[in-house]
């Protein structure tokens, strides 16, 4: 029987939530990463690996890694820098991504580093060099955490060299060269306030493909959008949602029609809409929303969920998950019409994915 | 020889790295340098890029604040310290 694995990142240590199959009952193993700040913790199909990004404020930047499901942990850096010399400076690991057997780290500064050794050793692959790139690697004009490149996404279906990354508040960005060259994708996205360069200088939260790789959706600091033309243009589609501010997304993996995501208070508070925990799914592309909540707490539930905070497994009837910034885990293996808390009490919570292990 | 005394966080992730050691180190760096190649990736653990000593981690020898030029003397007290930050 498949094992399922949830990997929680949160501020202190990482988490581990398993059960079976059946993904009814789960157990809460961590936690893990002498309880460092990790931002984000991904499983590695072709290693067999758990591997955590994490920054500790007294002892840098880090990716741990697990070789046996969580049991013992080990991290390295070496190579995960921008050496004496460098103009840039790497504060944090903010994402990872497995895939084509190595692994990539998106940093802050911005900057994409490359493991082929099970993440033993790095090398900066990509600094994404853009005329825009003086401003996003500058303090001065980044708010405090920022996270650099704060996603990094294989192509579904394509070889290694095309893959995806957001740079946070400026823009979501391909490469079909493995990094030498980028283009911005963001026609169609609103910002706003006013931006400085043509292409970039939207805020985008969270990018996910649809099980149709030309279709896919994000959501914006502006807005929740789809494109239907591979990322070429973007269409809006947040209309009759509470709010069109939000972190986290998902895409159904069979529907290419099916998004869900948790919108907002966009203001200083940034949690659920009228304090109740709502996630919202759209079976239209867009067109119509619909909250779905049952299982959820409806009184008093101020809860945020950061942009790595949502996921999905790819089973047949695939099972949905969102970590909070107050440490609960919900899953729904409902397609989102019931939800069960699989974890209560975890620290804050800045991503949560999950991994299926035959 | 230099006395070193290492901050707890440090052991989880150097298995067999003691909290107190003898090295022997002509200044800070040198100590550093003979803990990474004792421990590898301990340096990255200690210093940020310039190089300079982290800024959440402290260094004393003989109880004065010290930066990684500072010379040891034989018998030298190195007091390695994690700063007083978090929550």
């Amino acid at each position: 029987m498949s094992k399922v694995l949830v990997l929680v990142g949160t501020r202190k240590g990482c988490f581990v939530l398993e059960s079976d199959g059946d993904r009814r009952n789960w157990d809460v193993k961590g936690p893990f990463c002498e309880g460092w700040p990790v931002y984000h913790a991904v499983y590695d199909h072709d290693s067999g690996g758990i591997y955590a990004a994490a920054a500790s404020e007294w002892h840098g930047a880090t990716v741990w890694k697990s070789a046996d499901l969580g049991e013992t942990w080990t991290q390295s850096s070496e190579g995960l820098g921008y050496g004496d010399d460098g103009e840039l400076k790497m504060s944090k690991v903010s994402s990872l991504s497995a895939a084509h057997g190595r692994l990539l780290a998106g940093a802050e500064q911005a900057g994409i580093f490359e493991s082929r050794d099970a993440g033993a050793t790095w090398k900066l692959l990509s600094a994404l060099d853009h005329p825009a790139s003086k401003d996003w690697n500058d303090p001065a004009k980044q708010p405090p955490g920022h996270l650099g490149v704060s996603a990094i996404t294989p192509h579904p279906g394509d070889g290694p060299e095309h893959f995806w990354a957001i740079v946070q508040g400026y823009s979501l960005f391909e490469t079909t060269d493995d990094g030498k060259t980028w283009t911005a994708r963001n026609e169609g996205i609103r910002a706003d306030w006013p931006r400085e360069y043509d292409d970039i200088g939207f805020c985008v939260h969270k990018h996910v493909f649809s099980p149709d790789v030309n279709r896919m959706y994000q959501q914006n600091h502006c807005g929740m959008y789809r494109s239907d033309d591979g990322g070429q243009s973007w269409t809006e589609i947040g209309e009759g949602l509470p709010s069109d501010f939000g972190f986290a997304a998902s895409a159904h993996p069979h529907d290419r029609d099916t998004f869900y995501v948790i919108p907002l208070d966009p203001g200083h508070a940034r949690t659920m809409h009228d304090g109740k925990a709502s996630v919202w799914r759209t079976r239209d592309a867009g067109s119509s929303w619909q909250r779905m909540y049952q299982g959820l707490p409806q009184e008093d539930a101020y809860l945020g969920v950061l942009r790595a905070g949502m996921t999905n497994d790819r089973l047949d009837s695939p099972g949905f998950y969102f970590g909070t910034s107050t440490g609960q885990v919900f899953g729904s293996i409902d397609e989102g019409e019931s939800w069960s808390e699989l974890a209560g009490y975890l620290p804050a919570i800045s991503s949560v994915e999950v991994a299926v292990i035959d | 020889m230099a006395e070193v005394y290492l901050p707890s966080t440090l052991p989880p992730l150097f298995p067999g790295l003691p909290r107190h050691l003898q090295l022997d180190a002509s200044t800070v760096a040198d100590a550093i340098a003979e803990l990474d190649r004792q421990w590898p990736g301990m340096r990255d653990r200690l210093v940020e890029q310039g190089p300079a000593i982290r800024p959440h981690i402290h260094v004393y020898v003989d109880q004065e604040r010290a930066g990684l030029d500072t010379e040891l003397g034989a018998g030298s007290r190195v007091d390695v310290i994690a700063a007083i930050s978090g929550g």
